[in-house]
C-alpha cells in the first residue's frame, strides 16, 4: 500500500526525501521544502492520492538540535484503496516560506490561510492569504510557541481590565515544561 | 418613555403605574437570541416542547434587534465577534435587558485565552447571568424567573439612556 | 425600429451596480455565527466571501497547554452536537499513539453513544433545515426526538451536552442498570417521528422545489476539497470511516452507507434521514448483548486504580496521587486517527514529546472542507437559495473555528 509509496518517493527523490518512518502503521515522510511541490504532485498525479485530507503546520521551538523550527505537515488518501500518507517538510525560523499545494487539491486554500495567520507560514504562489479565523487587526502569530497564552488583544474598548490568565504556566508544577518555558510565559 | 419619566415623581400613579406595566412587560418579552456555540443546543430545547419557554410569553424570537426587547447572548464571545455584540446592544430599543447564558458569556468559561472575551458583561451591561457548560434548560427558567423578578421590581425611570448607556465607551 | 439598438441604448443610458450585503455574523440562519459577504444581481448572487472564525476560541492553543486528560472537555466543545464522536476520536488517536488496546466493554459502549450522539446530530441539522425553509413543526418534532437521546446520555454521563465521558484507554462512568430497556424503547419512537417527518417533506412539492438541484458538487470536486461525510456521500462517493478504517467495535456490526446521486441539497437531506435510520440498525444489533469485562484498560500508568486501593493501599494512593497531578506520558512520536463524526472524518494529529502535555494537538475538522466550497457553490444561485446550501452542509462553529 502506502509502503510501496514511500519505496517510490525514495527512489524518484533520493536527495529530497529526508526521512521515513511508519510509527503506529502511518506512513511518513519528511522532504526538503524544495522539493515540496515536486513531490506532492508526483503524489497525486502518478501515485493517485487525489483526497486532499488535512495541512498543517507544527513549532518545535527549542526542541529539537539542529532542525529547523517549523514543519509543515499534510496528509493524504488515494480513494481507491484507502491508503494514507503523510508528508512533512521543515522550515526554518528566518523564512518561513513553502509553495502552495492550492494548484493540486482545493482543499489545500483555507488550510494554508489558517497556517499562515496562525504560525506565519508564507505559502508562495497562494495569492490570498488573509485572515481567516483571526481579526484584521490582530497582532502575531498565536500558535508560536513564543505567544504567550493569555495576552489579550480587543478589538474594541472593553469595560474592566482583563490583566491576568487565571492560570500560568509558572504556577504550575515543572512536570511536561520544558525549562525554557518558564521564560515563555 | 416620556409619559413614564413624567409620572415617576407622582407616587400613586408612579406605583400603579409601575405594577402594569412591568407586569406586561415581564409576560411578553421578545427575545433576539444571540447564539453562538454549544449553548444554543441547549437554548433550543429549553424553547421547544419538552421545557417550554412559550409559558412565560417569551418564545418567539425577534431576529432583529429593533423590535427585540432582550438579548440572550448564548454561548462563546470572541474578540472577533464583540464589536458586532455591542453594535446589537447599541441597536436595540430601550426598554432592554441582557441574559448571559452559559459559562462562556458569563466568564469566558474555561477559554482564557487570546481569542475568547472573559465575560460579555466586558462589551456590554448584564442583568441576569445563568452559569453552567451548558446549563440545563431547568436552570435557565430559574434565570428567567430572576429577569422577571428584575423587571417587576423597576422603577418607572430605570430605562433611560442615562442609565443603559453610561457605561459604554 | 430595430428592437435591439432601443436595449444597448438603454443599456448604455443606465447605469447597474452590484448590490453588496452582509449576511452578517448574527443571524438566524447562519447557525451560530459565519458571516458572508455576498455580492447580488438583482436575486442571483454574483460572488460569495465566507468569512469563519467569529466563535475561533483557541482550541489548539489550550490544549498545548493542558495535559492529555484534561483536553477531554475541550474535544467536546468541537462539535458540539455529536459530543461523544470527538470524545472518542481524540481518544483513539491518543490510544494509538500509546499502543494501548482498549477492552471490548468500552468499544462496545462507545460504539452505542457515538450512534446515540450521531442521531442526535442529523435530527438537529435536518430540524435547523427545515425550520429554516419555513416548516418549524419539523424542528419541534426532531428536537422532541432529540431529547429522548438526551435523558439516556444523561443517564449514563451525568450532563446532557458536553459528556467529557471517555479518558485515555476507557471511559469514566460504567452504564446504569436499566439503560438498555431504556434505549430500547426510544429507537422505536424515533422511528415514528422519521416516518412522521419523512411523510411531510419527501414528497412536498414546495420542498422539492426548494433544495432540488440546488447547490450541487460534483464527484472530483468534492474529492479535491476534501470533503467527507454525508456531503461526499450524496455524490455518490461510499466513503465512510466506519468501513474505510475502522475502529471501536464497528467491524461487528451490519450497516450500509447510504449514497446519494446528484450531490444537491435534497440527496444530503436523504442521505442524512437514511443515515439515522442506519445508526438505529446498528444501536438495535449492540443493545442485544454488552460485551462483561472491565471498563478501562488495567495499566496504572493510564487509567485511575480502584477507589477501595487508593483508600486502603499506599501503592493506589501514590498511583492515583500521581495520575491526577502528573497525567499520562505517551511515547515520543506522532499520530494521525480519524473517526467518523456527524459530519465526516473527524481526525486528530498528535505530536508527543514524552511530556504530559501534546507538543500538538489538532483536530482536522470535518465542516472546514464544505465551508471553504460554499462560496464557490453559492454563485449563480439565488439569494433564497443560501438556506438550503448552507444549512445542508452542518457547519457547526465550535468544530469550524475551534
Amino acid at each position: 500500500m502506502s509502503m510501496e509509496t514511500i519505496d517510490l518517493l525514495k527512489e524518484r527523490f533520493a536527495d529530497a526525501v529526508e526521512e521515513t518512518h511508519n510509527f503506529r502503521s502511518d506512513h511518513t515522510a519528511r522532504v526538503k521544502r524544495e522539493a515540496w511541490l515536486p513531490v506532492a504532485t508526483f503524489l497525486r498525479n502518478e501515485a493517485g492520492f487525489d483526497m486532499w485530507i488535512d495541512l498543517t503546520a507544527a513549532d518545535y521551538q527549542g526542541r529539537e538540535e539542529g532542525l529547523p523550527r517549523f514543519e509543515v505537515i499534510c496528509h493524504l488518501r488515494r480513494m481507491k484503496d484507502g491508503a494514507r500518507i503523510r508528508i512533512k517538510a521543515r522550515l526554518p525560523e528566518s523564512d518561513p516560506s513553502i509553495d502552495t499545494l492550492k494548484t493540486l487539491w482545493k482543499g489545500a486554500d483555507w488550510m494554508e490561510r489558517e497556517c499562515h495567520e496562525m504560525y506565519g507560514i508564507d505559502f508562495k504562489g497562494h495569492g490570498d492569504q488573509r485572515p481567516l479565523l483571526l481579526y484584521a487587526e490582530f497582532v502575531g502569530f498565536p500558535l508560536r510557541k513564543d505567544y504567550p497564552i493569555g495576552r489579550r488583544q480587543p478589538r474594541i474598548p472593553l469595560l474592566g481590565s482583563e490583566e491576568r490568565r487565571f492560570s500560568r504556566p509558572e504556577d504550575e508544577t515543572p512536570h511536561g515544561h520544558l525549562p525554557e518555558d518558564k521564560n515563555n510565559g | 418613555m416620556g409619559i413614564e419619566q413624567k409620572l415617576a415623581g407622582v407616587d400613586f400613579i408612579a406605583t400603579r403605574a409601575e405594577f402594569f406595566i412591568n407586569w406586561a412587560r415581564k409576560w411578553s418579552l421578545f427575545q433576539y437570541p444571540f447564539v453562538t456555540a454549544c449553548c444554543g443546543m441547549e437554548f433550543m430545547s429549553t424553547m421547544c416542547s419538552k421545557f417550554d419557554l412559550a409559558r412565560f410569553g417569551a418564545e418567539f424570537p425577534r431576529f432583529t434587534p429593533r423590535q427585540a426587547d432582550f438579548l440572550i447572548v448564548v454561548g462563546t464571545v470572541s474578540h472577533k465577534q464583540a464589536p458586532i455584540l455591542r453594535r446589537v446592544y447599541q441597536q436595540m430599543c430601550l426598554p432592554k435587558w441582557v441574559i448571559a447564558f452559559g459559562a462562556c458569556a458569563s466568564s469566558g468559561g474555561f477559554y482564557d485565552n487570546y481569542a475568547t472575551v472573559q465575560g460579555i458583561d466586558k462589551v456590554i451591561p448584564v442583568d441576569v447571568f445563568i452559569p453552567g457548560c451548558p446549563p440545563r434548560p431547568e436552570m435557565v427558567f430559574d434565570g428567567f424567573m430572576k429577569l422577571q423578578a428584575i423587571i417587576q421590581a423597576e422603577k418607572l425611570d430605570t430605562h433611560t439612556v442615562e442609565n443603559k448607556y453610561r457605561t459604554l465607551p | 425600429m430595430n428592437g435591439t439598438s432601443l436595449v444597448n441604448n438603454q443599456e448604455n443610458v443606465l447605469e447597474t451596480d452590484l448590490l453588496e450585503i452582509t449576511l452578517g455574523p448574527s443571524h438566524p440562519a447562519m447557525h451560530g455565527i459565519t458571516q458572508m459577504l455576498i455580492k447580488l444581481d438583482g436575486e442571483k448572487i454574483v460572488s460569495c466571501d465566507v468569512e469563519p472564525g467569529y466563535l475561533h476560541r483557541g482550541f489548539e492553543k489550550e490544549c498545548e497547554d493542558h495535559r492529555w486528560n484534561q483536553i477531554f472537555p475541550y474535544t467536546d466543545r468541537l462539535n458540539y452536537v455529536s459530543p461523544i464522536i470527538n470524545n472518542v476520536a481524540y481518544a483513539m488517536a491518543v490510544e494509538k499513539l500509546c499502543g494501548l488496546e482498549v477492552p471490548a466493554r468500552c468499544q462496545h459502549l462507545r460504539v452505542i453513544l457515538s450512534e446515540m450522539t450521531r442521531i442526535t446530530d442529523h435530527l438537529t441539522c435536518l430540524a435547523a433545515v427545515m425550520m429554516e425553509l419555513g416548516a418549524f413543526s419539523a424542528f419541534l418534532y426532531f428536537v422532541k426526538a432529540r431529547e429522548l437521546y438526551y435523558d439516556l446520555l444523561e443517564n449514563v454521563t451525568g450532563a446532557r451536552l458536553t459528556y467529557s465521558w471517555l479518558r485515555i484507554g476507557g471511559a469514566r462512568w460504567d452504564i446504569p442498570d436499566g439503560f438498555v430497556e431504556q434505549s430500547k424503547k426510544a429507537i422505536p419512537e424515533t422511528r415514528r417521528i422519521l416516518k412522521e417527518t419523512d411523510g411531510l417533506f419527501t414528497k412536498n412539492r414546495i420542498f422539492l422545489d426548494r433544495v432540488v438541484g440546488v447547490g450541487a458538487i460534483s464527484q472530483s470536486d468534492a474529492i479535491s476539497y476534501g470533503m467527507t461525510g454525508p456531503i461526499l456521500r450524496s455524490t455518490g462517493v461510499a466513503y465512510d470511516v466506519r468501513k474505510a478504517n475502522p475502529y471501536a467495535a464497528y467491524d461487528q456490526f451490519e450497516f450500509e452507507i447510504p449514497v446519494g446521486r446528484n450531490g444537491d441539497c435534497f440527496d444530503r437531506y436523504m442521505v442524512r434521514m437514511a443515515e439515522i435510520e442506519q445508526s438505529l440498525r446498528i444501536l438495535e444489533q449492540a443493545l442485544v448483548k454488552i460485551p462483561g469485562g472491565p471498563l478501562s484498560v488495567k495499566d496504572p500508568r493510564f487509567t485511575l486504580p480502584d477507589k477501595q486501593a487508593v483508600y486502603t493501599t499506599i501503592e493506589g494512593t501514590i498511583n492515583h496521587f500521581k495520575l491526577i497531578f502528573d497525567d499520562i506520558h505517551p511515547p515520543k512520536g506522532e499520530v494521525y486517527a480519524a473517526a467518523e463524526g456527524g459530519n465526516g472524518e473527524l481526525g486528530f494529529y498528535l505530536v508527543s514529546d514524552g511530556g504530559n502535555k501534546p507538543v500538538k494537538c489538532r483536530c482536522r475538522p470535518p465542516c472546514f472542507a464544505p465551508m471553504s466550497a460554499v462560496g464557490k457553490i453559492i454563485e449563480g444561485h439565488m439569494l433564497a437559495d443560501i438556506v438550503p446550501i448552507y444549512g445542508s452542509v452542518n457547519m457547526i462553529g465550535g468544530e469550524m473555528d475551534r
